[in-house]
């Protein structure tokens, strides 16, 4: 009906296409990263759930030492146990020609008679298993395409101290490996651990287990709670060597896919809610003054007889085409993108089928966040205009009240040109509105700080963790626990320059009600390669009075230096031990409980032992030092410094600075968006007195020096509350990313603000470059004629 | 209307416009008292009986002549042609000039058009020559005369120039906000006739 209207709405959309775009684009980018994380999120979780259901993973898991089959009937009868299955589980090594280092692996059993009922097994290439299969067994996929491995290849593990070449029929996917971690180890690294699946019966004989069990899983009726179930599962395994059962929640892969999901899901939103809410400020703004520019026009059409809804309508009509090119853009930018992410997420997580899901929901809230904001902005302005009496909105506005400018009235006068003074009462006159420009540019540089940090963060912790903490090259694991006096065997191996003891306990920590699984690592008191460091990084001595904790491990039980924490102990004796803490420490990653190893086989009451050792290694010897150690069949993980330290290095390259680089680039949009928009509403509102200038006789650069001087003053206030605003949300991020796992230090590097601010100013540059060859066409003549 | 600057005639105009409420007092318009009126029934008020010409023409300068006619057209309940108007204001070659491509004589004739287009029963033109020089004003002045006569519509002329009163049946003076004298022109001159 209002096609006039909708001419008009037109020709000045494409007027002023620069401006739409760069809303556009800060839009996009706010929604795009919004669609992308929560896509990702969405679809991660949606994928455990089914997989999980389908394939019906275990809700509680527990091994022991052996038990007889006929146990696990007590099990079944529990009231709330829906399955029970039994099977027998062993750490195995591996030895592959085409690798130095021994590999280390998990064997587990399936049944002959029927087919799993628990943690099934999905079957990507071969065939499953035949009943009581000889020498053959499924392997897992990550394991396989490490090492290119093909239907048929055989390998040769050794099984509880005995060599056995068999050969893999087929190649699967279980719920219990999505995130297939070696045990201790802190990433996957599917080159040098492997899991295998032989039939129950081969398995059985292979390792002296017939009739019996050591790992039993449990699905549990629906909506049980698994607390009593736990209680009397222990109690049932305790005299078969049963450690403490443990849910779901705490199953290795389980654990890591929870804490990976976590940790998305605060870098996932934090983040887009963060380019989500600036954006939505920011198109606030820009919309406001681009309607504050139209007061005389709002004025004329109320004259003629509009109505206030109409005129708003009008303007809304302008915003909503704006917001819809930027959510279309921002929501087809995101999908693709989301779908490229996702894939990342297959290199971590194995499941069958991991598909990007473009939530409705998702979509649906990030468009109405922003288009809210832009009506609201536009709202706001379009009622300011209307409830002025139409004629005086269709004046000029009446010359603004001006005042000598805080630096003339303080003195400074005769040192301003007049140019300079102008810049300066300006600024004065309208100070929300300067104060508002500069919190948009500063948002921007804020989030610019932001997304470097995730880089510095990462850098430092690794700076902490390998060259401060394990400074170790080889760290390796032994089965069980070994006397100490083994230590001289290795110590003896060619190529090894130091050894230091470990032994790590398996624990119960309590603290009132509070508890948590974990372990106590013994170290020496000095140790030189695996060591313990407060927060300033200097090396904390392991006394042999008490036990040292992680802050982590210590907020959650609730304890400070002095209390006492029960430990329950998981192995041998089982004893049960009051122990004071005597340190707090702060380390990025894991749950640290440390104790001088000494002290520690004291209180266990048992014969010194350990149960791995930290290795310095002469790397002229490396060939002959691993082919010696794979031949020590007590070894069950071997964790080499330099290759996890690779593994970290190409995670972060390949994933965390990915996404990184896409917020970088997402928040230089929004960065340009906001100046480049600034300074073209900025010359908007002030063609006419620029152009009157001209006429006056001030050359151009005086002109441009009046209209960049202003939003140079903007751009320059603005830096330190951006880098404040990029302080705080980094601060942010780490506090809500905060996981067991590990911890993000709030760690920013000078140049980090050195790029971010550069970024800003040449935004800034490129901004005035484009709108100074606007001061060039400001029309001379037609400026001094009158409104039009 | 005639009188100095400051004397109170925008205002006036402004007021029995519905552009603005007094702060005392009675307008009636047709035996309603605009002083009472609403908001919404000043718009309707404005939209349906009241055309106007501003000395700043107040085009949009995204619409062309014919579309800036258009605009009122399209709002008013019985309006003429957009192309019509123009036409009684001479215009009608130049139906698809933007404001820019126009003179300010024929930004103003436009104006006049577009306030005649929705048939008002009364046309309020503030300066509607001030912006222009003699002979555009003729031009624009015999357009405001043409409409007066064809339509009967009352035209109210705000101005300065004591000249312009010539041409009107009734001239009011305007001093210190108050009306300080109403005359009567037995016979009215043409804008040819005027001594600018």
């Amino acid at each position: 009906m209002k096609s006039v209207l909708n001419q008009k709405l037109l020709r000045e959309l494409l007027a002023i296409k620069g401006q739409v775009m760069a809303i556009t684009l800060v839009m996009a980018a706010g929604i795009a990263i919004f669609v992308i994380m929560f896509g990702v999120l969405d679809s991660l979780k949606l994928t455990r759930d089914t997989y999980y259901d389908r394939y019906q993973f275990a809700d509680v898991f527990a091994s022991l030492k052996r038990a007889p089959e006929a146990v696990n009937d007590r099990i079944n009868e529990i009231s709330g146990v829906s399955v029970s299955q039994t099977r027998v589980v062993f750490d195995v090594t591996l030895q592959m020609e085409t690798l130095l280092e021994p590999i280390t692996g998990k064997i587990i059993s399936l049944p002959d008679k029927s087919s799993a009922l628990l943690n099934k097994l999905y079957l990507r290439k071969g065939r499953m298993l035949f009943p009581n299969e000889e020498n053959a067994v499924l392997a897992n996929e990550s394991f396989v395409k490490a090492h290119q491995l093909s239907l048929g290849d055989s390998l040769t593990i050794i099984i509880n101290g005995f060599r056995r070449t068999v050969h893999i029929v087929g190649v699967v996917l279980s719920p219990e490996y999505v995130y297939s971690i070696a045990p201790g180890a802190l990433m996957p690294d599917s080159q040098h651990f492997g899991v295998f699946w032989m039939s129950h019966h081969s398995l059985e004989a292979a390792v002296n287990m017939k009739g019996a069990f050591n790992d039993v899983s449990i699905k549990l009726e629906r909506k049980v709670k698994p607390d009593d179930v736990l209680i009397q599962v222990d109690s049932i395994l305790k005299p078969y060597g049963g450690l403490i059962s443990f849910t779901k929640e705490d199953q290795i892969s389980n654990f890591f896919v929870s804490n990976e999901l976590k940790q998305l899901q605060s870098l996932g939103s934090l983040a887009p809610i963060i380019f989500l809410s600036v954006s939505a400020f920011l198109l606030n703004i820009v919309m406001s003054r681009q309607i504050a520019t139209q007061r005389e026009q709002i004025g004329m059409l109320k004259a003629i007889g509009y109505s206030n809804s109409e005129v708003s309508f009008h303007y809304l009509k302008m915003v909503l085409v704006i917001t819809t090119l930027g959510a279309m853009i921002g929501l087809s930018l995101g999908a693709w993108m989301g779908k490229g992410m996702i894939q990342m997420y297959t290199q971590f997580f194995h499941f069958p089928i991991l598909n990007y899901n473009f939530s409705i929901k998702v979509m649906v809230l990030s468009v109405f966040l922003c288009v809210f904001s832009a009506v609201l902005g536009t709202l706001f302005a379009v009622n300011k205009a209307a409830k002025l009496p139409p004629a005086e909105a269709m004046r000029p506005e009446s010359p603004a009240v001006f005042k000598k400018s805080l630096l003339e009235r303080i003195g400074i006068y005769q040192y301003l040109s007049f140019t300079s003074r102008i810049v300066l009462r300006q600024i004065e006159r309208r100070p929300i509105k300067a104060l508002m420009s500069s919190i948009g540019v500063a948002f921007a540089l804020g989030i610019l700080i932001f997304s470097f940090f995730m880089e510095d963060s990462m850098d430092y912790l690794m700076y902490v963790q390998y060259s401060m903490t394990q400074r170790e090259d080889v760290d390796i694991s032994f089965a069980r626990s070994i006397p100490s006096k083994s230590l001289e065997e290795i110590k003896v191996i060619p190529g090894v320059l130091m050894v230091e003891p470990i032994r790590r306990v398996p624990v119960y920590f309590k603290h009132g009600h509070l508890k948590k699984r974990g372990s106590i690592t013994g170290l020496i008191a000095d140790p030189k390669l695996k060591r313990v460091i407060d927060k300033d990084l200097h090396a904390v001595t392991i006394s042999s009075h008490g036990i040292v904790l992680n802050k982590t491990l210590a907020n959650i039980l609730k304890l400070k230096v002095g209390d006492i924490v029960e430990v329950e102990v998981l192995e041998e004796k089982r004893q049960t031990l009051n122990i004071p803490v005597s340190a707090i420490t702060q380390e990025f990653i894991g749950l640290g409980a440390f104790m001088n190893i000494y002290k520690l086989n004291t209180i266990l009451d048992s014969a010194p032992k350990i149960t791995g050792a930290s290795l310095l290694i002469d790397p002229y010897y490396s060939a002959q030092f691993y082919k010696k150690l794979k031949a020590i069949p007590a070894i069950i993980s071997v964790n080499i410094t330099s290759v996890m330290r690779k593994l970290f290095e190409d995670i972060m390259a390949d994933n965390i600075l990915k996404m990184v680089a896409t917020n970088i680039m997402f928040a230089c949009f929004i960065s340009f968006g906001i100046i480049y928009n600034t300074a073209r509403i900025t010359i908007s509102e002030r063609s006419r007195e620029l152009a009157s200038l001209r006429v006056l006789g001030l050359t151009r650069a005086e002109v441009a020096y009046i209209l960049f001087g202003e939003l140079t003053l903007i751009t320059l206030f603005s830096l330190p509350i951006g880098i404040l605003l990029g302080y705080g949300m980094s601060v942010g991020m780490v506090q809500s990313m905060n996981s067991e796992l590990y911890r993000l230090p709030v760690y920013l590097k000078n140049s980090t603000y050195g790029y971010s601010v550069l970024i800003i100013l040449l935004s800034a540059m490129i901004s005035f470059y484009v709108v100074w060859r606007q001061v060039d066409s400001i029309d001379l003549v037609s400026a001094q004629k009158g409104v039009e | 209307m005639l009188g100095p600057s400051g004397s109170g005639k925008s205002t006036f105009l402004n007021i029995i416009g519905g552009l603005d409420q007094p702060t005392s007092g009675e307008i009636f318009f047709k035996g309603k008292n605009l002083a009472d009126f609403t908001n919404h029934e000043l718009t309707y008020y404005r939209r349906e009986h009241i055309g106007f010409v501003f000395q700043s023409y107040n085009l949009v300068p995204s619409l062309t002549a014919l579309e800036n006619v258009a605009l009122v057209t399209e709002i008013s309940p019985n309006p003429i042609d957009p192309f019509e108007a123009l036409k009684i204001v001479g215009l009608e070659d130049r139906a698809n000039h933007f404001p820019s491509q126009m003179s300010g004589g024929e930004q103003q004739r436009v104006a006049i058009a577009r306030a005649l287009a929705k048939r008002p029963e009364v046309l309020l033109c503030d300066e509607p020559t001030g912006a222009l020089d003699s002979e555009t004003g003729i031009i624009v002045l015999e357009a405001l005369l043409k409409v007066n006569k064809e339509f009967g519509t009352t035209t109210v002329i705000i101005t300065h120039n004591a000249a312009i009163a010539e041409l009107a049946h009734r001239v009011i003076h305007f001093a210190d906000g108050m009306i300080q004298q109403i005359h009567i022109n037995k016979t009215q001159k043409t804008p040819q006739e005027i001594d600018w």
